[in-house]
């Protein structure tokens, strides 16, 4: 049966993980690299890094910090964060990337989705949708782009996306759990899978998520930051509430 | 040395990253006459069976060369559907037929195309499974499969039975993705490289 995933997220800076943790396993916590490895140990199904440089030598740093986290990795690795061209993608799949999430420039020019699919394969493109109260906002900016989540998240399908990666601002950083309602939607709206992302902060999240919200994956940060344990604790309560999990 | 065909079917650095990581040493060639010192040769590909067009003649009757001489061959995803009749996904062009069957698409009250780790079940013995935990999960990502049948060793369940992995003589295949499937992915290819090398 197909497993539900738990996708550990990685906010990257200057080639530096930007909120620290609390590993003290980890010789340097702001090793991108080292984090990577560290959730991979512990039975995470997937990594993604977000690429959040304000500047040119940051955006830089970002391919030598894919190749050096990707040649550790043996499970799928997304990164996202200011890929505008198909230039712009290339550069992080010839690092090691196996997987490009795009967001405002899919936004601002939608035939970019098609464009690396049809090189790279579906299955290499993720959509990232940025909502808030069902609208689509843009990364950047926080400006509504007057398009609809359950609109835009189909549009981006039939153009050739293979995932959608789909965060509610509104809940991001509160810790308050899913917008299940928002992501089943969505998730009802497309045949490729949907990550739901914005809001863990308990394993009752996920399961909510997982169950109401029918995501087929589920992103956090922060959660999975603060303790050693808190991927294998969560994949061992969502085995034991019946979800299909992968074991390690 | 193992050869990774290049037909332009997507990204290989992760292909060539875990075949070195299970004790091989790759090479990524782009032309059939690349194959003449291969130990054993990986087919792997992504995206639509259009594009195994990339596969011509002259790269047929080289990997049928090799084959014949018991070169170890493993197709990868898209690849292995190549080593089946055809595919619906393209049906006016041909696989290598080493396999019975075509490629048809999944279908059922599931998401098609099946993306994330599912299980595998062994369904016959062989060394490629050589601790393989029965009921591991692997990565997959795809919309077309062939169906279990003669040379099938392990089945997964996505709407319905297909094969996941393959097995004839000295030609395998996973519909799954090895390089992307954590411990259980490299332990498969460590088992299939030990066989070439």
């Amino acid at each position: 049966m197909l497993c539900k995933r738990l996708i550990a997220c990685l906010d990257v800076r200057d080639g530096r993980v930007v909120k620290g943790t609390n590993f003290v396993s980890l010789r340097d916590a702001g090793d991108p690299a080292e984090l990577a490895a560290r959730y991979d140990a512990e039975g995470i199904d997937e990594v993604v890094v977000l690429d959040v440089s304000a500047t040119i030598e940051g955006r830089r740093a970002l391919a030598r910090t894919i190749e050096s986290a990707a040649s550790r990795l043996f499970i799928p690795l997304t990164v996202g964060g200011g890929v505008r061209t198909l230039d712009d993608a290339a550069a992080l799949f010839d690092a090691g990337a196996d997987k490009i999430s795009v967001n405002s420039a899919a936004l601002a020019d939608p035939g970019l989705i098609t464009r690396i699919a049809a090189r790279y394969g579906s299955q290499a493109v993720i959509v990232a949708i940025d909502a808030k109260n069902g609208a689509v906002h843009g990364r950047s900016g926080s400006s509504d782009t007057g398009r609809e989540a359950e609109a835009w998240a189909r549009e981006a399908w039939e153009r050739g996306a293979g995932e959608i990666l789909l965060t509610s601002i509104d809940r991001d950083g509160t810790r308050a759990g899913f917008d299940t309602a928002l992501t089943r939607l969505v998730s009802r709206a497309v045949q490729i899978p949907v990550i739901a992302s914005g809001g863990a902060g308990e394993p009752a999240h996920f399961l909510d998520v997982f169950t109401t919200g029918e995501a087929d994956a589920a992103l956090a940060a922060s959660v999975f930051h603060f303790s050693e344990h808190a991927v294998s604790d969560l994949k061992r309560f969502l085995a034991g509430s019946g979800l299909p999990i992968r074991e390690c | 040395m193992i050869a990774i065909v290049d037909y332009g079917a997507g990204n290989l650095a992760s292909v060539v990253k875990a075949l070195r990581a299970a004790g091989a040493e790759p090479r990524v060639v782009t032309d059939p006459s690349g194959l003449s010192d291969a130990d054993g040769i990986v087919i792997p590909g992504v995206g639509h069976f259009d594009a195994t067009r990339g596969l011509d003649a002259s790269w047929r009757s080289a990997i049928r060369a090799h084959i014949d001489r018991g070169v170890p061959l493993l197709g990868i995803c898209l690849g292995v559907q190549w080593l089946y009749a055809g595919s619906d996904e393209a049906p006016g062009l041909e696989g290598l037929g080493i396999f019975e069957g075509r490629a048809f698409r999944l279908t059922g009250d599931v998401k098609v195309p099946h993306v994330g780790w599912n299980t595998i079940a062994p369904v016959a013995e062989s060394p490629l499974l050589t601790g393989v935990a029965a009921g591991a999960a692997v990565y997959f990502t795809h919309s077309y499969a062939a169906p279990a049948g003669a040379g099938t060793i392990a089945t997964t369940e996505h709407g319905q039975t297909f094969a996941a992995i393959v097995e004839r003589g000295n030609v395998a295949g996973m519909q799954f993705h090895p390089e992307k499937s954590g411990a259980a992915g490299l332990t498969l290819l460590r088992n299939w490289v030990s066989r070439a090398l």
